[in-house]
């Protein structure tokens, strides 16, 4: 099991140490994750989030290459923009979701934890005809995110660089306690904020800076569990719940991230599942029944197993028990009743609009 | 000896519940050790009033972020009352476990062997202690 440099720091904190895709990270602190969940919605919240893996990719051929192995239209990217993308297999399914980053001089490619060894052989597989260098720089770039209504005022207090001006879903380099780091203004829980690199040797300064700086603002730090639920609520997919190698962005409705235009690996292969409308689709249920959804539980609809539940929980800021889940196209429509078998019995659910909770980005 | 809370006056099983007497009446709960497992409690099945259970019945449902957990009758015997209370207000489990029962089981089977084969608070944290919780 690997640990990040935080690793101590913590445990020092009372964080609770769980395994996640090889790592040991905290998945709560005693504060607990409902609590930790609140602060990002309404304040601030401070995730170690090292476990992600980084590459950077140079080379003349640098565009052309990442237009052919990944979905989104890199040509729309101005140098800082940043972007949400997906890697494809040829029959369309999905290798990973990925975030590109067009640097000056350079792309940087955050991918997740789980999948970081993986991608980086797929994408080193399909470099075979381009002048490109790809290089894994996951171990000396350390990642943490800051999310949150409360994360530019708290950041701005260890930088001179005027974040206000930075848009949502930019980055710029910037010194932060005195740290040279990449700062983008992204994230993954629907809220605005700031997503972090910097040096590995550096985390446990900077992350204990961030804290300080944040105190009297109602930051907390956050584990696995609160970045789970926030994610969720958002309805943004996580590799190995809501996609996987079995599913296409249509499918997954990532449709949206897809440069439909533009000639990528699996691009027909999806392309067709668009066109021919695809047989199933994820959608956001409510509980109407009482009980409590949870991955892999199955969906019935009018008496027959048709689907299952990718992520399901009480949603901490709406109070409800929502889920996602793969069902046919027939039970997609808002309001559709389906059944949840918690537990082998079967509860009643209807199909709500997604996302439960609207992102608010600057 | 474990961080966690006791009940002095319950008895506890292995499967984390507590059990304590009160006029004759058994009251079940789930100890401190088992909601600070569990995290943030979010929801709870209770059994229905009047139901017959057996010692070791699973018969509620606590459910946390983290996930379902069963809660079983410690004791043999009637429902006799459940606390609907938390189907409202679960997060009670968390911050009051040894004030948020589930139900109530009035004895029906053999009492004395059946409490007799809980652990007592010491016994209990020691447990806790080692399984390493």
């Amino acid at each position: 099991m690997q640990r990040t440099r935080l690793y101590e720091t913590h445990v020092a904190m009372g964080g609770r140490m769980v395994d996640f895709a090889g790592w040991e990270l905290p998945v709560q602190y005693p504060t607990g994750p409902s609590v930790e969940h609140q602060a990002v919605r309404t304040a601030a919240g401070l995730f170690d989030i090292d476990h992600m893996g980084q590459f950077e990719l140079t080379g003349p051929d640098a565009d052309a290459y990442l237009q052919h192995i990944q979905v989104h239209d890199v040509d729309q990217m101005e140098p800082w923009d940043a972007h949400y993308s997906l890697l494809l297999y040829a029959d369309g399914t999905i290798v990973d979701d990925i975030f590109l980053y067009r640097l000056p001089d350079r792309w940087f490619i955050a991918v997740n934890a789980g999948n970081r060894a993986k991608d980086f052989a797929w994408m080193q597989a399909h470099t075979t005809g381009f002048d490109v260098e790809l290089t894994d720089v996951s171990e000396e770039t350390y990642m943490m995110a800051l999310q949150g209504p409360k994360a530019e005022m708290i950041l701005q207090r260890l930088t001179d660089a005027d974040l206000d001006a930075v848009a949502t879903r930019t980055a710029l380099r910037a010194e932060v306690a005195g740290v040279p780091a990449l700062l983008g203004r992204t994230g993954y829980t629907g809220e605005d904020g700031f997503e972090l690199y910097l040096p590995a040797d550096d985390a446990v300064e900077v992350w204990k800076r961030i804290l300080d700086a944040g105190k009297d603002d109602g930051l907390l730090p956050c584990g696995l569990a609160a970045r789970d639920s926030l994610r969720f609520e958002a309805c943004m997919p996580l590799y190995g719940h809501e996609i996987d190698a079995t599913i296409n962005p249509v499918e997954a409705r990532l449709g949206w991230a897809v440069g439909w235009n533009t000639d990528f690996i699996g691009r027909d292969a999806a392309f067709k599942v668009k066109l021919e409308k695809s047989k199933r689709l994820l959608i956001g249920f409510e509980m109407v029944d009482k009980g409590v959804p949870r991955e892999h539980y199955e969906i019935a609809g009018d008496g027959e197993i048709i689907g299952y539940v990718t992520t399901g929980m009480k949603s901490p800021t709406l109070g409800k028990f929502l889920g996602m889940g793969y069902v046919p196209r027939a039970y997609i429509k808002i309001g559709t009743p389906i059944d949840i078998m918690v537990r082998g019995k079967p509860r009643r659910a209807k199909v709500v609009k997604r996302p439960f909770y609207k992102p608010r980005y600057k | 000896m474990s961080d966690f809370k006791l009940d002095a006056n319950a008895k506890y099983a292995k499967t984390h519940e507590w059990v304590r007497m009160e006029d004759g009446v058994a009251v079940v709960g789930i100890s401190d050790a088992a909601q600070d497992m569990m995290s943030d409690v979010v929801f709870v099945e209770l059994p229905e009033v009047g139901s017959q259970v057996s010692a070791g019945d699973q018969v509620a449902v606590v459910e946390s972020v983290k996930a379902a957990e069963d809660v079983n009758a410690p004791v043999s015997g009637e429902i006799v009352e459940v606390n609907s209370d938390l189907e409202d207000e679960p997060e009670q489990v968390n911050t009051d476990p040894y004030g948020a029962w589930f139900f109530k089981v009035k004895p029906g089977g053999d009492l004395d062997a059946e409490l007799a084969a809980l652990m007592s608070p010491e016994e209990y944290d020691a447990f806790v202690d080692e399984e390493g919780h």
